[in-house]
């Protein structure tokens, strides 16, 4: 805007109390910087792609507009040198350089410390000054030779991209330019005078002149000549206070009808700026594109495309740094902003609605289903719907691995950087969905598992070559469900981990080892505590805190992790996850008089027991052989000393074998009672974590049933 | 009877401001009163899920609409004899420090409005409660209670509820 930003942030001259709009500005901008800093870590500097530079431009204006109207002037004048530089880039009047991205990167972080301070209202003092400057430095550097010099002629091409995010902020900046507009259809002609008004209330806006007599032409519309040096966007929004953005056509005037330019229809769906006004966005509307470049068309989603990674499809011609991404997740960009407690509610409500489904279901399961023929086939359609809602329900918590991903680019290039290895990271199935939850969860550990592999996994980029490797490393991220799980890989192809030497420090710590021990056994020692063979320790790893924290933080989200390795050529740490913690699928089996859950992806199989089945070893531990494996035995009713009134027929008289972190143990319980689809409650809302135990859920009959923890009882066992 | 240190004599041992409003409970012949905005709801006792190895005075967790809830039996924890669960027995539904937990007591009585001139301080006797926890003992026509910090009684360690 050209009105200075107002003294008082949250109110302009006009009373509009702006504050409440405050919470939606730095949410956007945060998605902003997000994409600014994915497609700058996208740029190759050799064959920029047009598309790219055009998004980043976009993603920098933006902010700048939403900070503007809320008075943020530091942010405004970094976004504004930003824009400086960016639209020089994208008019190939300069070329891309590395210095050129790391400073707008840092330049992006620089914008999320003040907008944090602006959130916050924080009082710290943040001053950019020095790399303002150096902006404006890199902004005054050479000119491109490469591609054409967009002449003044030419200038309307790059505002000609017909789809809604009208890049007419491109408009040069200085220099006048005459522009026709055509205002309608409007009911009243003297509503498009409110326009004429706006020119004499805004100093430095322009100048306007009807171009018709005042009245309305026959298709009810206004016609304009405007002088200014506005940029057609900030126009169309000024004028969206008078009359609909769908009534507003800009025009350059030296143009012919056909000249490119943004169009009535364009600019109404105007998805850059503060989303105040959001639109759906136009994916790849009519328009001609007078782009010398060439670049691609513009089927892109904007910011506004909420939860989902929104890049533009992989479709430009020679957009040789585009194809590093894998795989695209390309949103449709009508999505809804939804707070996360009312999903959480909601999905509670849901969780209720099925145990209350249920309990119904055993009460009806008493009576006669002849005379009850109405209410039984009731019940079972209930049953139906009621699984639908409540898998549609889990559902929209569910949001792309893309997510978790996102970060990694940055982080490895900055971790790379400061430990002088080349390294470059390919990610595979960032479609694949996990639950929110989860998502938070898994970040952290995941992160360590790259830093791993950036730190200690890829070599030397001299050592790569002497090895007879590429010196670049590779770093693959995958996720992908296998089962009633997500399986999430960090795969390197870096030195591996020696045998030998993860066995010697094993007895250095006096870790019980023996060379019989199996590959997989040997580098899963690498997950006890304090263990690290990192010769040296960099305070970037090595500290060999990691990788226990790490397995410890998966598996009580209820999942494993394990480790495969050549040396030589590699390793991989695989983690396996439940695709939720909220609902799961359950045996329960009685015990006495109480009964358990056993989470149905852990079991194995069940067996009928004879007791001469079960042998013992030293007297107190228990084994049963199965298919030609020795099985510990564990009487749950030993474990949780559950209270037996008389020895009975079925007393533990069933065994169920479980399988957790690659090694089985055989339950010892009274009977099987039947499988079911169980609502998990979390036990340590109220009380706290009970060993052996890690849920709760509510039975059919209203009664509680402790949900087993497979993993933990299966180490007791084992050790 | 004169008070030493009139000053000192409610809030010297509790952590927040007296509270005005009182439930009180019996446990046996004795008669307690807790902060009446600590207390979610009122319920007969039904029989708990048993958790393994948790302390005898921890009956297991109840399904309240949808939320596990622990229930503590205090005539257990405080050794008061024999606890009996009958169609009489009353469980106090607490909501303290953003928990829910529930506790038995043998009856539940009324909710009285007690002025601090009303609350003497305790005596420091090595009662079955730990005298930190008792605000002062209220009396109320023949009535003598015993008002008790229920929110620190919950939260304490030896009650083994918070982790």
């Amino acid at each position: 805007m050209n009105q200075s930003p107002s003294s008082q942030p949250g109110s302009d001259g006009a009373g509009f109390d702006l504050s409440q709009f405050h919470a939606i500005f730095f949410e956007e901008a945060g998605e902003n910087l997000a994409n600014m800093e994915g497609l700058l870590l996208d740029v190759d500097i050799d064959a920029p792609d047009d598309e790219q530079l055009n998004a980043i431009f976009r993603c920098a204006h933006s902010i700048k507009g939403g900070a503007a109207t809320f008075g943020f002037a530091d942010v405004v004048e970094l976004t504004h040198v930003m824009e400086a530089l960016l639209d020089r880039l994208r008019r190939h009047e300069l070329v891309p350089t590395s210095a050129m991205v790391d400073t707008l990167l840092e330049s992006g972080d620089a914008l999320r410390a003040l907008l944090g301070r602006h959130r916050d209202q924080g009082d710290e003092e943040l001053d950019f000054g020095e790399l303002v400057d150096r902006i404006r430095v890199l902004t005054e550097g050479a000119a491109a030779t490469a591609g054409a010099q967009v002449a003044a002629s030419a200038e309307p091409a790059p505002r000609a991209e017909a789809p809604a995010p009208a890049v007419a902020g491109a408009a040069p900046v200085s220099g006048k330019r005459r522009l026709a507009a055509r205002i309608g259809p409007l009911a009243r002609a003297a509503i498009a005078d409110q326009l004429v008004e706006l020119f004499h209330d805004i100093p430095g806006l322009g100048e306007i002149e009807p171009a018709d007599a005042g009245e309305l032409d026959d298709g009810g519309y206004r016609h304009f000549s405007i002088v200014t040096e506005t940029p057609d966007e900030e126009l169309l929004d000024l004028f969206a206070f008078h009359v609909d953005r769908s009534q507003v056509s800009l025009r350059l005037a030296d143009e012919g009808p056909d000249g490119a330019h943004a169009t009535g229809e364009g600019a109404e769906a105007h998805a850059d700026g503060w989303g105040l006004f959001e639109g759906p966005a136009k994916q790849g509307a009519a328009g001609t594109r007078v782009e010398p470049a060439g670049a691609a068309p513009s089927g892109d989603t904007t910011a506004d495309a909420a939860s989902g990674a929104s890049r533009p499809p992989a479709a430009p011609p020679g957009g040789a740094g585009s194809g590093r991404r894998a795989d695209r997740a390309t949103r449709d960009a009508s999505t809804l902003r939804v707070s996360v407690e009312k999903v959480d509610q909601l999905i509670n409500i849901v969780g209720e609605l099925v145990i209350t489904q249920a309990m119904l279901a055993q009460t009806g399961r008493d009576l006669d289903p002849i005379v009850h023929q109405q209410m039984m086939s009731c019940l079972v359609d209930l049953e139906r719907n009621t699984r639908l809602l409540q898998e549609s329900v889990m559902a929209i918590r569910m949001i792309p691995m893309a997510l978790v991903f996102n970060r990694f680019p940055r982080m490895l290039r900055d971790l790379t950087a400061k430990l002088g290895k080349r390294v470059e990271l390919q990610t595979v199935g960032e479609a694949t969905e996990l639950d929110k939850g989860m998502v938070e969860k898994i970040t952290d550990p995941l992160t360590h598992l790259v830093r791993n592999a950036a730190d200690h996994g890829i070599e030397m980029p001299e050592d790569r070559i002497a090895a007879g490797k590429n010196p670049v490393g590779r770093i693959t991220l995958s996720a992908q469900h296998r089962g009633g799980s997500i399986l999430i890989e960090v795969q390197d192809d870096g030195r591996g981990l020696g045998r030998e030497r993860i066995l010697a420090k094993a007895r250095e710590r006096g870790i019980p080892v023996s060379d019989s021990m199996s590959d997989g056994e040997v580098f899963a020692l690498v997950f006890e505590p304090g263990f690290s063979t990192a010769s040296e320790v960099t305070d970037v790893s090595g500290r060999g805190v990691g990788m226990d924290v790490v397995r410890r933080n998966i598996q009580s989200l209820g999942g494993s992790v394990e480790i495969d390795s050549a040396e030589g050529y590699g390793t991989r740490v695989s983690v396996r996850l439940p695709l939720t913690l909220a609902i799961m699928d359950g045996m329960s089996v009685g015990v006495s008089t109480e009964t358990y859950i056993v989470p149905l992806g852990s079991v194995v199989e069940s067996i009928n027991l004879e007791p001469s089945m079960i042998r013992s070893v030293g007297g107190v531990n228990q084994i049963l052989e199965v298919r030609d494996e020795f099985l510990p035995v564990v009487s749950l009713q030993d474990f949780f000393a559950v209270p037996r009134a008389e020895e009975s027929a079925r007393g533990n008289s069933t065994v169920i074998v479980v399988e957790a972190e690659g090694q089985r143990v055989a339950l010892l319980v009274d009977e099987l009672i039947g499988q079911h689809q169980v609502v998990v409650k979390n036990l340590e809302a109220n009380y706290r974590k009970v060993p052996g135990i890690s849920g709760a859920t509510i039975m059919g009959d209203g009664r509680v049933a402790l949900i087993l923890d497979v993993a933990h009882l299966v180490r007791r066992a084992r050790h | 009877m004169q008070i030493a240190e009139p000053e000192r004599t409610l809030s010297g041992r509790s952590n927040g401001p007296v509270p005005r409003e009182y439930l009180t409970f019996r446990l046996r012949a004795e008669e307690y009163g807790i902060d009446i905005l600590k207390v979610q709801e009122i319920r007969g006792y039904e029989n708990p899920t048993r958790i393994a190895n948790a302390p005898s005075f921890i009956k297991g967790v109840i399904n309240l609409r949808g939320v596990i809830v622990p229930i503590v039996d205090l005539r257990i924890k405080f050794g008061l004899g024999d606890a009996e669960y009958n169609e009489f027995t009353v469980v106090i539904i607490l909501n303290v420090h953003d928990r829910v937990v529930g506790m038995v007591v043998d009856s539940v009585s009324d909710v009285l409005e007690l002025a601090p001139s009303d609350v003497r301080e305790a005596p420091d006797l090595s009662a079955v409660v730990d005298a930190s926890y008792i605000i002062g003992l209220g009396t109320v026509a023949e009535r003598m209670l015993i008002l008790v910090d229920i929110e620190r009684l919950v939260s304490a360690p030896d009650m083994a509820i918070v982790a």
